[in-house]
């Protein structure tokens, strides 16, 4: 049996996208910019993409720019609203901890190569952002403020509705009324999972990708709310009202296209449906495995999430030992990056650096089936205990009743020395 | 799986000699869990005090610090304390068929645990350690943390990253970790 639950990483693309995508890779291989019948065919394919795209999260297709991913839509947000104000005095902008890297790394690129001032915003033990701190953190000079829609690791879902109202009255309040403050809100792992709606949310950026909702990879989209300016990160040409140059991706485009109407119709069937069995998973674990901890808010979380840190073992021996019985999941522990950091999420809410080691994110999709679940839950409890049965923390805590204190360490800065560790 | 070779898949999933040694003659525990590593090796010594009778160990860790424990754990068993001490990570490496790079020094720690092993015997037992040869003139000096060569006018130590005996400097001579 194959059980795949890695769906923030990837989803299995839909046979219906992938129908639909197909004539694009065949034979209506043209141009979008080209005025001939074959480039028209293109451009009307972009345009229903573009609409259903917008009908997902309820905004206007002119709203929408296509990008290659999510991080080039993050990078299109954060890049591209920084360079807009760099002339001015304007040099703050506010982003959580708990980021995808995408977010916080071009806030990291643009103090080095613009100077500008970034906060991190804090979260809570469960991943929330912690609202009074963003109102402490809110500058005369705050041009941006990006917070994630939903984690994808750990699934929390932020309250992004009132962000965006502290960032309305502080728009009001402001002195200098040329500046306004934007939100911008990463919602990868949210879009197509949860209902989005730009207009109930409040927000002037809004990043997504239909990868995650059974898309193809290769296309996603950065909403801009109208009237707001950003400069181009790639110039060259016309493409997305000069806002992303570059010869469109049709099919993956129509794959994205197709992939949000079918999100949009099955929306809350497919909710409903993976949250029953996040919700058993999320119950039944802790019954069979002692010592094991779920990270994440225990409701405001996406319904296909589960992230549990299994104590006294290691998240990469898990995910191996889950891969020969041929369940794929994800780990946030050190061994596992190849960075050999930590989860900064994990790092972020607080999780014990030993504990977090074990820690396995479980991602449901639309085609999850119950038998899949029961065989999860079956395969699992063996593979904990047996890892623990090797584990030296496991049997010093079984002969002591206590936990082993972090000993003095290994220091291996050195050995690490080709790899960045430079991290936010 | 592919970024592990077939020999560290093989002892990942079938580990050899786990466990503990109630009565250890030797325990040495290298690592740390914050790091993501952790592991603890027992050794049994025979009566004359020369060989490594019987090794287990427990570990915390990802696929290759399991591997390397088993992998170090069966080459260790049956020698002589003096073989075991010549016993290096790129040794360990070499038998489990290579290991990915990022895996070489944080989750390669088994020799390392082994060696604190049979320090922690050694001191126990108040037997000296076998004599080091100093790498510049040949002579035998008792091994120790830094050993002084008279001769030579050298201080030498044994690198904890090669497990070459050189002199104590900054950095290793043959490694160049910085070993000071």
């Amino acid at each position: 049996m194959k059980v795949y639950l890695d769906n923030h990483s990837a989803t299995k693309i839909d046979d219906l996208v992938l129908e639909e995508m197909l004539p694009y890779l065949k034979d209506n291989y043209g141009n979008a910019q080209s005025l001939h019948e074959l480039g028209q065919k293109a451009k009307e394919a972009i345009d229903i993409a573009r609409e259903r795209v917008s009908k997902l999260i309820n905004c206007s297709p002119q709203e929408i720019i296509f990008t290659s991913c999510g991080s080039e839509a993050n990078n299109l947000a954060i890049k591209g609203s920084i360079m807009l104000n760099n002339n001015t005095n304007s040099k703050h902008i506010i982003v959580s901890s708990i980021e995808h890297l995408s977010v916080l790394y071009s806030a990291k690129r643009m103090k080095q190569l613009f100077g500008i001032e970034y906060s991190l915003l804090p979260v809570d033990s469960y991943g929330v952002v912690k609202l009074d701190e963003l109102k402490n953190l809110l500058r005369e000079d705050t041009i941006l403020v990006s917070v994630q829609l939903a984690n994808p690791e750990i699934g929390t879902i932020q309250p992004i509705k009132y962000i965006a109202e502290i960032i309305r009255e502080f728009n009001n309040q402001r002195k200098n009324k040329q500046i306004k403050t934007l939100l911008h809100t990463d919602a990868v792992a949210a879009c197509g999972i949860i209902d989005v709606d730009v207009q109930q949310l409040g927000v002037d950026m809004l990043s997504l990708a239909g990868s995650q909702f059974y898309g193809p990879k290769g296309a996603a989209a950065l909403f801009l709310k109208k009237g707001t300016k950003i400069v181009p990160q790639i110039d060259g040409g016309i493409q997305e009202d000069g806002r992303r140059a570059g010869t469109e991706n049709v099919a993956c485009i129509v794959g994205l296209g197709k992939a949000a109407e079918i999100a949009k119709n099955h929306l809350e069937e497919n909710f409903q449906k993976m949250i029953k069995l996040r919700d058993k998973i999320i119950h039944d674990v802790p019954q069979k495995i002692q010592y094991v901890y779920l990270n994440g808010h225990p409701v405001n979380r996406l319904p296909n999430n589960i992230n549990f840190s299994f104590e006294f073992i290691e998240g990469e021996s898990i995910l191996l030992l889950l891969n020969q019985k041929g369940i794929y999941v994800t780990s946030g522990s050190a061994c596992t990056s190849k960075a050999l950091k930590l989860s900064h999420v994990l790092e972020a809410i607080g999780v014990d650096a030993a504990v977090a080691q074990g820690s396995v994110t479980f991602t449901l999709s639309k085609y999850t089936t119950d038998e899949e679940v029961e065989y999860l839950l079956k395969e699992l409890p063996p593979i904990i205990e047996r890892l623990r049965s090797l584990s030296p923390l496991y049997s010093y805590f079984l002969k002591t009743g206590k936990r082993m204190q972090a000993g003095p360490g290994t220091d291996y800065e050195d050995d690490h020395s080709h790899i960045n560790k430079e991290m936010i | 799986m592919s970024q592990y070779s077939e020999k560290v898949m093989e002892h990942f999933m079938n580990p050899k000699n786990v466990g503990e040694i109630p009565d250890a003659d030797g325990i040495g525990t290298v690592g740390n869990p914050v790091c993501g590593d952790l592991m603890t090796f027992y050794i049994k010594i025979s009566s004359d005090g020369k060989t490594i009778e019987d090794v287990k160990y427990k570990t915390f860790g990802c696929g290759a610090a399991i591997a390397v424990s088993s992998m170090v754990s069966e080459m260790a068993k049956g020698k002589t304390i003096d073989e075991v001490l010549k016993f290096t990570r790129e040794m360990v490496a070499e038998n489990l068929g290579g290991l990915p790079p990022q895996k070489m020094h944080c989750s390669n720690l088994g020799v390392d645990a082994l060696h604190k092993a049979i320090e922690d015997y050694l001191t126990k037992k108040k037997i000296h350690p076998l004599l080091c040869k100093c790498p510049f003139c040949d002579k035998d000096l008792p091994c120790a943390e830094i050993m002084e060569c008279e001769k030579c006018e050298k201080q030498i130590t044994k690198c904890p990253y090669c497990g070459k005996l050189v002199e104590f400097k900054e950095t290793c001579s043959n490694c160049g970790k910085k070993i000071r």
